[in-house]
């Protein structure tokens, strides 16, 4: 039995064919949107998480103010950026990256207050300076919560990159806003399916990341 | 080689120190065990050695040195250390855990991997080891890694808080009489945390008998503080069975071991009766030359080749550094009759209540 009048098909296999370039310049961009926002979410949250840990007192309010701007809806931060710094890259950078804070400062901490006493007070006892401990037990220690903060910021980024198609960029996210706009099927699902792949690649990426970095801890968890 | 002089600490926010006016020399090549109630201070003092803790006044004085006035990480490089929770790195190797000290002190390494080798023969761990973490090894023998680290740079003081606390209690007996041997031969000027009393008197060349407070009760050799209690709090601390307790004191070996009702494999029916009818008993033990293979009921004797009979295991199998107390302990849990004493699968005699109970009352 074949369907009659469907007017045009699911997937217009030709379009994607006559898009590639296309497709390929907004991979780049997407990509680029979520490696410089997370990028730059970590060398932020590494900053105030060493203030959170140096004076403790000082996590609330940065947990609460990283947790404030966590809550914003995208496309509000985007538009409340639009009077300050415009509607362009650097608009969609700052909100892309103050999504990232919260979930990076939590791990961070979680992780490196996770580190046993018994291996702190052993590295004191065998004569670490407090520096040299810092880096050479917590900070690995830390790791597996420190990447699985980081994958979760990254795929979170992946999905909120498709938001900045209103200010004009987006990575996969043009496809779908342009695709709602006109009805062209094909390219909303270039746009999700594509974003959804990218998703899971960087997931697995930092899956095998995490192996390789932290092989101690392995079958643990 | 320690000194501890008038040593106070008073933690902020309390008013009663916890450790009040200890003054303590530790010579040369002496275990010193410090033990007292929970929360008596035995850790607080222990941990000022190393200046994990600061005191609040007194003098602490190392191998000469005024410990106050050393840096503190070159003083902690000098001064081997094991806690409880034995605090393994655990995204270290073994052998890098074990070479944690060296590699501080910039050893090369070769250096290291040399001295990691000659430790994990030293502590009883083996080789293949070294490359694992330490999640994937026992609680015995990740102790065991814990001394070997402690042990590393070759340090002449040993600082140990409860080592053998985290461990079940026959690994526990183990790693005792094999540190008891370990110390024979290095001869480390060692303080010992402890809250067990036969562990204290066993390991303990000198025992330190602390009150709540950290107000030193009495020092003095095991035996002496055994028959002399100087108060009646060291005498209730110790609790009844001081001569039980005496059996801490003693190993196996030195209890005088019977050869028992052995026999070789080899040997025929004749000479398995007259064994068994010579010690009065209705079994008999067997052995492969030196080596233990275990024992017979004595009516299977003579039905056919020793050799073929199965031989059944025994109930208590000591080694014979284990303390006496271990035994008693021992052949008192497992009902058994006797307990035979092994070394490494060589047999080395056997021990039976009555042997024990008669150094009791020695
Ligand atoms: N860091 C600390 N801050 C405040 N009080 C402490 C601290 N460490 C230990 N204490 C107190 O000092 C006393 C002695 O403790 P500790 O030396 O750990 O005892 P022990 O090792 O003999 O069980 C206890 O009353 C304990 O509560
Ligand atoms: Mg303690």
């Amino acid at each position: 039995m074949t369907l009659v009048g469907q007017a045009a098909p699911l997937i217009d296999w030709e379009w994607i064919g006559r898009n590639m370039d296309q497709i390929v310049e907004r991979t780049w961009e997407h990509l680029g949107l979520t490696a410089v926002s997370v990028l730059l979410g970590l060398v932020i949250s590494v900053g105030l998480a060493i203030i959170a840990l140096r004076w403790r007192w000082t996590y609330a309010p940065i947990t609460w103010v990283t947790g404030l701007l966590y809550t914003i809806p995208s496309l509000a931060l985007f538009a409340l950026l639009v009077p300050i710094v415009g509607l362009n890259a650097t608009n969609a950078v700052i909100a892309l990256t103050s999504y990232t804070l919260l979930i990076i400062i939590r791990n961070l901490v979680a992780g490196i207050d996770g580190v046993p006493a018994s291996v702190t007070e052993a590295a004191d006892g065998m004569g670490y300076t407090p520096q040299a401990r810092f880096w050479r037990m917590e900070v690995p220690l830390a790791l597996p919560a420190i990447i699985a903060g980081l994958r979760i910021a990254t795929v979170t980024t992946v999905g909120l990159v498709t938001v900045t198609a209103v200010l004009g960029l987006g990575g996969y996210g043009f496809f779908i806003l342009r695709g709602l706009n006109t009805f062209f099927w094909t390219q909303i699902l270039v746009g999700v399916v594509l974003s959804v792949v990218l998703a899971t690649l960087l997931d697995v990426g930092f899956v095998w990341l995490e192996r390789v970095l932290s092989p101690w801890a392995r079958g643990r968890q | 080689m320690i000194r501890l002089e008038n040593l106070r600490k008073v933690f902020s926010g309390s008013t009663r120190p916890a450790v009040t006016d200890l003054t303590m020399d530790i010579a040369r090549g002496e275990c010193v065990t410090l033990i007292g109630p929970s929360g008596c201070g035995k850790t607080t003092t222990l941990k000022m050695i190393n200046r994990i803790i600061e005191p609040t006044s007194g003098q602490i004085t190392v191998d000469g040195r005024n410990a106050m006035a050393i840096p503190v990480h070159e003083l902690r490089r000098s001064i081997g250390y094991v806690i409880q929770q034995i605090g393994l790195f655990p995204h270290r190797t073994i052998a890098q855990n074990i070479g944690t000290v060296p590699s501080l002190l910039g050893w090369d390494d070769t250096r290291i991997a040399d001295r990691v080798e000659e430790l994990v023969e030293t502590v009883g761990l083996d080789h293949e080891m070294l490359g694992r973490y330490p999640s994937e090894l026992s609680g015995g023998q990740q102790q065991r890694v814990g001394v070997a680290r402690a042990l590393a740079a070759d340090p002449p003081v040993l600082l140990m808080d409860e080592p053998f606390g985290a461990v079940d209690p026959i690994v526990r007996n183990r790693l005792q009489a094999e540190f008891h041997e370990l110390q024979d031969s290095l001869g480390k000027t060692v303080v010992f945390v402890t809250h067990d009393v036969d562990e204290a008197i066993f390991l303990g060349n000198r025992m330190a008998i602390l009150e709540m407070g950290g107000i030193l009760a009495q020092y003095d050799a095991p035996e002496k503080i055994l028959a002399e209690p100087a108060s009646m709090f060291v005498e209730r601390f110790l609790g009844g069975e001081r001569g039980l307790k005496r059996l801490s004191l003693l190993a196996v070996i030195d209890a005088g071991l019977e050869r028992g009702p052995f026999v070789d494999v080899t040997a025929g029916p004749e000479e398995a009766r007259r064994v068994m009818e010579a010690n009065a008993v209705d079994w008999l033990g067997l052995l492969d030359g030196d080596r233990l293979l275990g024992w017979v009921d004595g009516s299977r004797v003579g039905s056919s080749q020793l050799r073929d009979l199965e031989p059944r295991s025994f109930l208590v199998t000591l080694d014979s550094r284990d303390s006496l107390r271990t035994a008693l302990d021992a052949v008192v849990t497992s009902h058994a009759r006797v307990a035979v004493v092994v070394d490494d699968g060589i047999y080395r005699g056997m021990l039976d209540l009555e042997a024990i109970a008669g150094e009791v009352t020695e």
